[in-house]
């Protein structure tokens, strides 16, 4: 199966592009822009939807039929919510900061593939499933991810808050590193599909998914989208331990409505991009492949679509499951390891690359050496792998409550002294309570 | 040029939706005037004034740009070398290597200086 | 003339334009917006010529983190959301004189070194991504090894400047 995913492939064809009539490519920006934001109000409810399940939790159930409408009624809300512009803000760049934000978000889904050239109903016309497609597709994405930064960057500064600011520097710092990470993961991509056109990628992933022969790639993309979105657990920059809401304090009614849904969207969007790139875009996944038309007409949307969500439930369960990490480690992931194996994995790409086109290496060879460096790594992992260490036992040390003058917790080896009861009764847990009601209701009387 | 008209569609329909909604909220919306209201966050009391002059940022924002760069000049190269990848062989190959093997000396110094510690 | 002609002549005047707007502004953030304007219809009039990869090579490396980088640097200390007048030069006529002297000496050299070339707009591949890989890694081989070691250079002057102290004694964060 390896021969054909890597044979010789022709130089890009985009001639089925930019040949729309101006009202057909209008129609499907629209389809665009409606898919985006009513994907978005869907996702929000998923993920509240999803979490509360893992919490044991019901979630939003009332508006609208299994809470369906919960983010609409959400958004109406906030529209409804006074503007704030607080005092200390740069006027413009406040305002313009989450417009740039969510127009950076809507235009990277521009060279997404939906699916294959398909017929226009009702005319003779035939389109492919995607709003256009440049030769340097995946290129175009990057930029406007980076562009989109800005409104983080402006947004965090604009509002004269320490917290926004903070809060957006982190942030940019955090997207930056990410991105790197994100396209070093890219260039073992392109080594085997000979393109930047996203339409061209998924042509040349008919035989095989790049999830599977470029599985690091596949891996170190999937964390460095995580990281590049801002979402649990990497989503220090709304620490609101730390930060309050991070670059978004400041940030009320639909401006505040708008950074959410360039978050949203951006989720959406490294979904996509991960789907094109790895998973195969629109074509059917392996037993549904079998059918000949799986690939042909609107089917594919469902299976984009279906892959697509598939990522954004890996986003809510991430969150759903694991707490936030420190930013020093974050960042340590980011510069000290994903770079660094993302480089050398796209050094052992190109090198088993260039040997197989140049025939010098048999292929039998190569997987023989895959397959002894892989029994390598299991028998190391095994004979490598010493007894954790004991961890010693502490020895019991007296507690002091009030080491160096601040209140402290206990260290490993000090045991809390017992609490002395104060002032509770034995068999009475109720006097507290009704002290407490009876006071409020003599407060509430005074006023 | 055709390729870019629609993304040029889809900008303007994004940059619409935008500026139609953050009018229509500044509209819609109750003005009710508050002073602390329009004062920055800080858990409710006065906000801390900034500091005039002083008050700066960990220099390792600054490094984690520096290298932001350096990475993303070598990630421009990388895309089109990997694309021309199958009709160069070898040849092209040795010359990245040189190239990031350079590129990873700076890297490795940085390690070393601490630059790459967020502590 | 045709559209993309006038176009063109659209960005390169937005360029110019905004150009000016970055040393006049007084707000420092501001001038370093007008500056990404500056980059990004420089990237216009990149991709009208055709040079496609080298458009959006244009807007990721010099919008998306040369100017970041100096967004990152003016807020390192703290730029205001004011007005500064304080950071205005006097000298004026002589920074425009400068300024006319080094524009005069770059169009001079651009002139002499490409005047006479033609390149077909109207061929797709000619800004495309395997282009663009052909004549970097078969033609300007040496210029690029030479960079890497320019890159080498910026991070370690970066670091040096900034963590000079270091080695010797700890550093506060």
């Amino acid at each position: 199966m390896i021969v054909q995913a890597l044979g010789v492939r022709t130089v890009d064809d985009l001639s089925e592009f930019g040949t729309d009539p101006w009202w057909l490519s209008l129609i499907k920006a629209v389809l665009i822009f409606v898919f985006l934001l009513l994907l978005t109000l869907f996702n929000i409810w998923f993920e509240r939807r999803v979490v509360a399940r893992m919490q044991h939790r019901a979630g939003p159930n009332k508006n609208g039929p299994f809470g369906l409408l919960q983010s609409l009624a959400d958004a109406m809300k906030l529209m409804l919510k006074e503007d704030i512009m607080v005092k200390a803000a740069d006027r413009l760049l406040y305002v313009l900061a989450p417009v740039i934000s969510v127009i950076m978000a809507f235009l990277a889904f521009a060279v997404i593939p939906f699916g294959p050239v398909v017929d226009v109903p009702f005319t003779d016309r035939q389109t492919p499933l995607q709003l256009t497609d440049l030769p340097v597709g995946v290129l175009f994405v990057i930029a406007v991810a980076s562009v989109g930064i800005y409104g983080i960057v402006l947004g965090g500064w604009a509002s004269g808050s320490t917290y926004s600011l903070l809060g957006g520097m982190r942030s940019t710092a955090q997207v930056i590193s990410y991105e790197v990470a994100m396209s070093l993961a890219l260039v073992a991509v392109f080594l085997y599909a000979g393109s930047l056109s996203t339409s061209e990628i998924v042509n040349a992933q008919q035989r095989l998914w790049y999830a599977l022969i470029l599985l690091p790639s596949f891996i170190i993309f999937w964390v460095s989208m995580v990281g590049e979105t801002n979402r649990a657990p990497f989503d220090m920059p709304e620490a609101e331990g730390e930060l309050v809401a991070g670059y978004f304090t400041e940030y009320s009614s639909m401006k505040f409505a708008m950074f959410f849904l360039a978050e949203y969207i951006n989720m959406v969007t490294v979904s996509a991009v991960a789907t094109t790139l790895f998973l195969g875009g629109w074509r059917a996944p392996w037993p549904l492949s079998l059918w000949d038309g799986a690939n042909a007409g609107y089917w594919p949307v469902l299976w984009f679509l279906a892959k697509v969500m598939m990522f954004m439930f890996v986003f809510v369960w991430l969150r759903g499951t694991l707490p936030r990490v420190r930013y020093d480690q974050f960042m340590a992931l980011g510069w000290k390891v994903l770079i660094p194996v993302a480089l050398l994995w796209t050094v052992a790409v190109a090198t088993i690359r260039a040997m197989t086109l140049d025939g010098g290496l048999d292929r039998r060879v190569l997987v023989g050496g895959a397959l002894v460096a892989v029994l390598l790594f299991l028998l190391l992992s095994i004979v490598g792998e010493r007894a954790p260490k004991e961890e010693p036992e502490a020895e019991e040390q007296p507690f002091d409550p009030f080491a160096g003058g601040y209140p402290v917790p206990p260290m490993p080896g000090q045991r809390l002294p017992r609490p002395e009861p104060a002032g509770v009764v034995p068999g009475g847990a109720q006097p507290d309570q009704e002290d407490d009601t009876a006071r409020r209701s003599a407060t509430e009387e005074g006023d | 040029m055709d390729l870019y008209l629609p993304i040029l569609g889809l900008a303007v329909l994004g940059a619409g939706f935008a500026v139609v909604t953050i009018v229509t909220s500044a509209l819609v919306g109750p003005k009710r005037y508050n002073r602390a209201k329009l004062d920055s966050y800080e858990c409710g009391i006065e906000p801390t004034p900034q500091p005039a002059g002083g008050g700066r940022f960990p220099v390792k924002y600054y490094i984690t740009a520096m290298m932001f760069i350096v990475f993303d000049i070598e990630i421009v190269f990388l895309f089109p070398w990997a694309v021309a990848f199958d009709s160069m062989g070898i040849f092209a190959l040795v010359e990245m290597v040189l190239f990031i093997a350079t590129v990873f000396l700076a890297y490795a110094y940085v390690w070393r200086r601490g630059g790459l510690e967020w502590d | 003339m045709s559209v993309v002609g006038l176009l063109f002549l659209l960005m390169g005047a937005m360029a110019v334009g905004s150009a000016l707007l970055v040393v006049t502004t007084a707000r420092l953030v501001h001038s370093a917006l007008w500056l990404v304007v500056t980059l990004g219809a420089l990237a216009g009039c990149y991709l009208l010529l055709g040079a496609e990869f080298v458009a959006w090579v244009q807007i990721l490396i010099y919008v998306g983190a040369v100017v970041v980088l100096l967004l990152f640097a003016l807020m390192l200390t703290r730029a205001p959301t004011g007005v500064q007048t304080g950071l205005t030069t006097g000298n004026r006529v002589v920074a425009a004189a400068t300024a006319g002297v080094v524009g005069l000496v770059l169009v001079t050299v651009v002139v002499a070194g490409f005047g006479g070339a033609r390149v077909s707009v109207d061929e797709e591949s000619v800004g495309s991504a395997t282009s663009m890989g052909d004549a970097i890694f078969r033609h300007w081989v040496l210029p690029f090894e030479v960079l890497s070691v320019l890159l080498l250079a910026a991070l370690v002057g970066a670091i040096v400047l900034s963590r000079g102290r270091a080695s010797s004694g700890e550093e506060t964060p």
